[in-house]
């Protein structure tokens, strides 16, 4: 203790309890008690305003019964739940398939040895194709087109799926695969491209080759920098499942256009949107989860 | 020829035809086993391009690198196995953040001279112990002060047991508390005889260290010579000049 302590007055906190809250922290939490206020009353409000409006306009009372019926609810949405595995099936054999392919890709594109020249063609042409057409046109080629060009005959079996080698269940699938891939490729490349060149020095003057620093170092970083963006491409994939319908796959989305179609009531269209959320709003939690135990795990501080 | 590395008549340069910067300029350089040279010189003089050029990270235009009078500049040459006998620190540390401090020591040995993963632990642990980062084995890159993680850096480099170290300006980052703790290190590794190459801004350090200093100006070695001649008594105008500005600034 110093005199200049005595003499500071007001500014600095008279001899407190050690433990007890500082001014600091009087101040931060008013602070966060006004955020809290005030972010609930702009909440209230603004669905408040919502609500009221939807429901006093004129044609509510229609579209209530035809999108919010409750007894169609109650009716429909345990038999579309029924169908959800079918999508979730279809996706986990899709997701793995177009994280090789992907990366496959990324890697050709990264390649920097001559020999291997036409493979980045080939990634380039590759991704500009199937990122430039509608994921819907490519399931119409590949679903429709390859089974009627008749080369294939008899049964396969594979991941769980088995059937005639024309079924959709095998180029609906292999159709999604193809097109997100040429997505989750540009995402890998960027993520490879995002280490920066230090890394490789550091792993190159260790002695590693460049496939040991790639394996080693790069990849790594790279693939834990793109999980956000990856698990982006993969809740839209999980989404697009549904397109494979088209196809004539029975999932959600068909049994509940079907079921559409059958009342007039477009209430399990809302049901299929219900499920679809059941199925996405974990996967984006999950992500979240996952990228902050990385951060707290390998260190480094938060910028507030 | 008896010199460790030797460096002949280098030249470097970077861009196009155009706009063509030479960053070095008919460079030669000869470092004895167990010998420390310093490289000196203003930012831009080409003390790191040398550095990189040594351990192959760059490619030179012309002359030739030699280590045990073996020409290593050769183009064509796998530069992997050369690498493995040449430690470099750099300036950033450039550790794997993904990996805890012992996996980034490890990667080398077990990856690139195939040891067996315990005895790389026990030999990566043992080297910790040595420069006291022993409880900072399972910690990762971003959990450690700029001194630590620079140790850790010349740890790794030293890991794989290298006949020459080559330091880019590896006290470039740090505060001047954690300037001693890696000066340290270096003065370590000398006393076991380590044959290394640095560039560096500490000029007390550099005069107390190395055996021979060079002081390089747009690419070119000016001058060269022991540490108490060329920091006493610098023969070129260029030198006395630089040393001066060092001297008002505070860093000598």
């Amino acid at each position: 203790m110093t005199s200049h302590d005595e003499g500071a007055g007001d500014l600095s906190a008279p001899s407190r309890v050690p433990g007890a809250p500082t001014r600091r922290d009087e101040w931060l939490r008013r602070r966060r008690r006004r955020s809290t206020v005030i972010a609930l009353t702009s909440t209230v409000l603004t669905f408040g305003i919502l609500f009221v409006v939807v429901t006093n306009s004129s044609g509510w009372p229609k579209v209530k019964e035809i999108f919010f019926n409750a007894e169609r609810f109650k009716e429909d949405f345990p038999e579309l739940l029924g169908y959800l595995w079918i999508d979730v099936k279809l996706f986990l054999q899709c997701a793995p398939l177009i994280l090789v392919w992907g990366m496959v890709i990324a890697l050709c594109r990264n390649t920097r040895n001559p020999v291997l020249f036409p493979l980045r063609v080939f990634a380039a042409v590759y991704t500009d194709f199937f990122r430039g057409v509608p994921v819907i046109l490519t399931i119409y080629l590949v679903g429709f087109g390859i089974p009627k060009l008749g080369l294939l005959e008899g049964e396969f079996h594979f991941l769980g799926f088995g059937g005639s080698w024309t079924s959709p269940y095998l180029w609906g699938p292999i159709a999604l695969v193809l097109s997100y891939s040429a997505y989750v490729a540009e995402v890998f490349r960027a993520g490879i491209e995002s280490v920066h060149e230090s890394q490789r020095a550091g792993a190159r003057s260790l002695g590693l080759s460049q496939r040991q620093t790639l394996r080693h170092v790069v990849l790594p970083q790279a693939v834990r920098r793109v999980i956000p963006p990856l698990m982006n491409d993969f809740l839209s994939l999980q989404k697009d499942v549904a397109l494979l319908s088209i196809l004539g796959i029975i999932e959600v989305f068909r049994r509940a256009s079907s079921i559409k179609d059958l009342t007039g009531n477009f209430t399990p269209i809302v049901a299929a949107a219900v499920i679809f959320l059941i199925l996405t709003i974990p996967e984006t939690r999950l992500v979240d989860w996952y990228t902050a135990r990385q951060r707290a795990r390998t260190g480094g501080s938060v910028v507030a | 020829m008896n010199a460790k590395l030797s460096v002949r008549d280098v030249e470097k340069s970077f861009g196009k035809k155009l706009d063509r910067k030479v960053v070095l300029d008919h460079v030669s350089l000869d470092v004895g086993e167990h010998e420390v040279v310093c490289l000196i010189g203003a930012s831009g003089s080409g003390k790191s391009t040398l550095l990189r050029c040594i351990n192959l990270l760059e490619p030179i235009d012309d002359g030739a690198i030699l280590l045990d009078g073996v020409d290593i500049s050769e183009p064509g040459l796998d530069p992997d196995p050369i690498r493995r006998r040449i430690g470099m620190v750099f300036q950033s540390y450039n550790l794997f953040p993904h990996m805890s401090v012992l996996h980034n020591i490890t990667l080398g040995p077990t990856k690139v001279l195939k040891h067996d993963t315990a005895s790389a632990r026990s030999a990566a642990i043992e080297l910790l112990d040595r420069f006291s980062l022993a409880d900072k084995a399972d910690a990762y890159p971003d959990q450690l002060s700029g001194g630590q993680q620079q140790r850790v850096a010349i740890v790794r480099a030293l890991a794989m047991k290298p006949e020459l170290m080559l330091l880019d300006e590896v006290t470039a980052a740090l505060d001047p508390v954690l300037v001693g703790e890696v000066l340290n290190v270096i003065r370590d590794m000398r006393a076991e005889g380590m044959t290394m190459v640095l560039a560096t801004h500490e000029m007390g350090f550099a005069r107390e260290i190395s055996d021979t200093v060079c002081f390089l100006k747009d690419g070119v070695i000016l001058e060269s010579g022991p540490p108490a001649q060329l920091f006493t008594d610098p023969a070129r105008a260029e030198t006395r000049e630089f040393l001066e500005r060092v001297i008002a600034s505070g860093r000598l």
